[in-house]
């Protein structure tokens, strides 16, 4: 296999999983990864090779995923039905309190920047030093939204109600 | 390290207890320190309860195998035929306009596959219906079997107006069943059934086009079925499987080039370097 295709390969998984996380429709998730890869190929040759390139990877989907909510004009996408099937839903067990399909909502509603550094720390388990190079914000702004995105998470969580929050549109 | 970190806990001590990313020393530093103030202790653990639901929900993403449109490999190959991706979109977006007018590429060239989720084009959401109702098909999957080739080739391209080709795609380890006549519309479509060895049954769904000249291949999926439509000649064409899209891309430019007189590719996209 070629370099290029050992190297990117392997990061695909998790540019899918942030990008369903982003856009909750599966086709439109793998639409975003696969102009990610299709820019990531185009600008190889100019990559900075002392760069992080899971990160960089990020940083390419995140502004392509930016720069089509800008197109919509809309900033929160609504949940397809066929990502909450891909979901377990657990909300029949009560020591899960509340099902995973209200915390996916809970996360939508969230803005945008909260949204990426929690997914990106908490579920890419990426550094904050490389969340800060993907968002493109100093570290100290990714630990105040790192707080944020939980604090909110957290008071969803608690009171079980979306309306509570502001949600973004 | 040496000795104690003697920096009072913060915040970011409290994340990095949540994401998992303390040293052991600091960790139970902090675990510590959280141990005397149950307030904060209740939200630590509610912030990591949080991440692992979050984890355990979006997990099973990136245990998928990578779809083939998504393979390095694949998408350099079509970085080949990028130069055609602004004529391919335009061309992609009049079709779904109606399809005034064709846009034509170069003649010679074989159309660059364009990534579409759209079934808008009625020519795809008809051959798409046609293959749901046929492919379950056990005892009548076609009207006139392949070993009547001739009759079917000559039936077929009467009732259409036009010369038709049954394409041979046995490079592809796909066999020609046979064949059926569908209305679309006021005109008439037809239907050429292949399969494999396993069983998985693709149709290739043909008929007269409003549109002159040619445009890229179209990629379209309702649920497990995708279909690669384009149109040539004056012909929309479409073929359709539960299989992947390369497979299926493989089958769509062999079709592309017997249908237009050029010999076939030969192999499949997979076996390409």
């Amino acid at each position: 296999m070629d370099e290029i295709a050992t190297l990117i390969e392997p990061q695909i998984p998790g540019l899918r999983r942030y990008a369903v996380a982003l856009l909750r429709d599966r086709e439109a998730a793998d639409d975003l990864v696969q102009d990610t890869l299709e820019r990531a190929l185009a600008a190889w040759p100019q990559r900075r090779r002392d760069g992080d390139l899971r990160a960089w990877l990020f940083t390419i989907q995140r502004n392509l995923f930016l720069a089509g909510l800008r197109r919509r004009g809309r900033a929160a996408p609504q949940a397809g039905p066929d990502v909450l099937d891909i979901v377990p839903d657990r909300s029949s067990d009560p020591a899960a309190g509340l099902g995973l399909r209200d915390l996916f909502a809970g996360l939508d509603a969230l803005p945008e920047d909260q949204r990426s550094v929690l997914l990106l720390v908490a579920v890419e388990d990426m550094s904050y030093a490389d969340a800060a190079a993907v968002l493109d914000i100093p570290l100290g702004t990714v630990m105040s939204r790192l707080s944020r995105a939980r604090e909110r998470m957290r008071s969803f969580v608690e009171t079980g109600r979306i309306g509570l929050l502001r949600r973004v549109k | 390290m040496s000795g104690p970190d003697p920096r009072p806990v913060g915040e970011d001590d409290l994340h990095a207890l949540i994401d998992e990313r303390l040293d052991p020393q600091r960790r139970s530093l902090v675990e510590a320190w959280l141990a005397e103030r149950p307030e904060q202790a209740a939200r630590v653990a509610a912030d990591r309860e949080t991440r692992l639901r979050l984890r355990a929900g979006l997990d099973p993403i990136a245990r998928e195998p990578i779809p083939a449109r998504l393979r390095i490999a694949n998408l350099q190959r079509r970085r080949q035929t990028s130069i055609w991706r602004p004529v391919a979109a335009a061309a992609v977006l009049c079709l779904a306009l109606g399809g005034i007018g064709g846009w034509v590429t170069a003649r010679g060239l074989g159309p660059a596959p364009v990534v579409s989720t759209m079934l808008s084009e009625p020519a795809t959401q008809d051959a798409v219906a046609a293959f749901r109702t046929f492919v379950v098909e056990a005892a009548h999957p076609v009207e006139v079997r392949a070993n009547e080739m001739p009759h079917l080739v000559s039936w077929l391209s009467q009732r259409l107006g036009r010369q038709l080709v049954a394409p041979d795609l046995r490079g592809l380890g796909l066999r020609l069943m046979g064949g059926r006549l569908l209305p679309a519309g006021s005109e008439q479509a037809a239907l050429l059934m292949y399969d494999d060895d396993r069983g998985t049954r693709l149709t290739l769904y043909s008929r007269v086009g409003t549109a002159e000249g040619r445009t890229v291949f179209r990629f379209a999926r309702e649920g497990d079925v995708a279909a690669f439509s384009w149109v040539d000649g004056g012909m929309a064409y479409v073929v359709t499987a539960r299989t992947d899209e390369a497979r299926l891309l493989a089958v769509a430019e062999s079709v592309d080039a017997q249908v237009r007189g050029l010999p076939a590719p030969k192999g499949t996209t997979q076996e390409r370097p």
